[in-house]
């Protein structure tokens, strides 16, 4: 906690221009600046967080560790020294979601606590910028999460190798923490200025992402059997279909929460 | 007394009138009328009240996202109200749809819980999502804001709903027969009992929202009459009124 007090102030000093607070020339010039494209400002929005997460390390790092240490509770809770297909994925789904909980509970604190809102609503900019900039940080932890969890759980727990599944494993993981991104970017943004954050983020979370615990769990389960089969197509669709569903209607009801 | 106020108790009198025939001929055409299922008897009776209750709940759900969508549109106070009643008064159908399956299961079935029922498992998912929607909204001061974020989780897990049972119902093996397929393959009998029992069960529904709603619209009238009060009067304290009620709906005089 004290580490983003400490660090977010010189951030915001240092990075006038990209962080989303209005710049003293754009201040001066009044209606006549020219309003940044949306690309530019997701790009400007993105690179200040992942500038604020590679200074405090507070997400994806955390994130890692958890899940590791989360694999080393299933192998004592199940006292079990390796698992395979349904186990397995079941595993590597609720780990990598429990991880992700973690993240989204931290999404918006800084902004919430050091005015980054109020910063980011002076600027002459689209609101839909800040929401898929920081589902892009989300994605981008996510990722970050999975290289290190995936090879541990492989390291830790898993029985078959981790080859047969490689092909196909990274495009479920990825359909799976879309949907994370997205759903995790809203409720963050719904729990960030609330009293009882934490527990509401994740309660919040937990029951919206449940199809995509199903379908990533059920994706992956034949890819990291015994005998490793394709990921089923069924399970790929459901899993797209909810990230375009999901995308589409985070993205249009975000900047209701953005409006003081 | 205003003109519309006595409009909507005159309709909600007859509202109730109306509830309770349809409840009451619904459960005499459920214990007189219905024949008894082949396989499971007396206990498949509890299918005329607790498909019904589903059925109502989770329309309920997604009508309070229709209602908050709404609230986006207008920024009406009043549409936030409807829906908080529906989703509140769906919460509680839902307790009741929960205890009549699980009631239901254990005849059955044996057990008190099934997995394999798919309907059943993304019901207890819809119900633990909308379960967080009263903590959120008290967690939250403001309220103008408590109303747009709960309108923003309203219409987020109103989607959700179908969602939901698409995922649930592809990842279940169909295990146990299915009495809930659907009406289509039910005798002629027992499809008019089913409904009768949903019309009676919606009115039911229908009835309490508009009795809450005019219980909340109440409250909110004597507060502000309270205030008025207090302004008038500096010796008398505002007495704030205990109540769940959305606090977007508290009228500042």
């Amino acid at each position: 906690m004290s580490a983003v007090v400490e660090d977010a102030t010189p951030i915001e000093g240092a990075t006038p221009t990209e962080s989303a607070t209005p710049t003293g020339a754009e201040r001066r010039s009044g209606p006549t600046v020219r309003r940044p494209s949306f690309a530019a400002t997701v790009g400007a929005l993105l690179h200040k967080e992942l500038r604020v997460e590679l200074r405090t390390l507070e997400s994806a790092p955390g994130m890692s560790l958890f899940a590791v240490t989360v694999f080393v509770l299933f192998h004592f809770g199940l006292n079990k020294n390796s698992v395979s297909g349904d186990e397995a994925a079941g595993i590597l789904w609720v780990t990598l979601l429990l991880a992700a909980v973690l993240g989204i509970n931290r999404l918006f604190v800084a902004d919430a606590e050091e005015g980054g809102f109020d910063g980011f609503l002076l600027a002459p900019v689209d609101r839909g910028a800040l929401f898929v900039a920081k589902a892009l940080a989300l994605l981008i932890y996510l990722l970050a999460l999975e290289l290190v969890a995936v090879p541990a759980f492989a390291l830790l727990l898993l029985q078959p190798s981790l080859g047969p599944a490689l092909p196909q494993l990274p495009a479920v993981l990825l359909l799976g923490d879309l949907g994370v991104a997205v759903i995790g970017t809203l409720v963050a943004a719904l729990a960030a200025r609330t009293r009882a954050r934490d527990l509401l983020g994740a309660l919040l979370a937990l029951p919206l992402l449940v199809p995509v615990v199903i379908g990533g769990a059920r994706a992956s389960a034949p890819l990291l059997a015994m005998h490793s089969s394709g990921a089923p197509a069924r399970w790929l669709a459901t899993l797209g279909l909810y990230d375009l569903v999901f995308g589409l209607i985070a993205y249009a009801v975000f900047d209701f929460l953005l409006e003081d | 007394m205003s003109r519309t106020q006595r409009a909507r108790s005159q309709s909600l009198g007859l509202l109730a009138v109306a509830t309770t025939l349809a409840v009451g001929v619904a459960l005499g055409m459920i214990f007189f009328y219905a024949p008894l299922e082949a396989e499971q008897g007396f206990l498949q009776k509890i299918f005329y009240l607790h498909v019904p209750l589903a059925i109502v709940a989770l329309c309920g759900f997604v009508v309070g996202g229709v209602f908050a969508i709404q609230h986006l549109r207008t920024r009406e106070s009043r549409w936030d109200l409807r829906s908080y009643v529906a989703i509140h008064m769906s919460l509680i159908f839902g307790v009741g749809t929960l205890i009549t399956g699980s009631i239901w299961a254990k005849g059955s079935w044996g057990h008190w819980w099934v997995w394999s029922e798919p309907t059943l498992v993304s019901f207890l998912i819809v119900f633990l999502l909308y379960a967080t929607y009263q903590p959120l909204r008290f967690a939250i001061e403001d309220p103008e804001r408590q109303a747009r974020y709960a309108s923003v989780f309203a219409i987020t897990a109103g989607a959700f709903v179908p969602m939901n049972f698409i995922a649930v119902r592809l990842s279940t093996a169909y295990l146990h027969p299915r009495v809930l397929g659907g009406t289509s393959n039910l005798p002629p009998q027992m499809a008019l009992t089913f409904m009768v029992s949903l019309i009676a069960i919606a009115l039911l529904f229908v009835t309490l929202c508009r009795l809450e709603l005019s219980a909340k619209r109440t409250r909110g009238r004597l507060r502000a009459l309270r205030r008025r009060l207090a302004e008038d009067d500096p010796a008398i304290p505002v007495r704030r009124i205990r109540s769940a009620a959305p606090a977007g709906h508290e009228v500042h005089a």
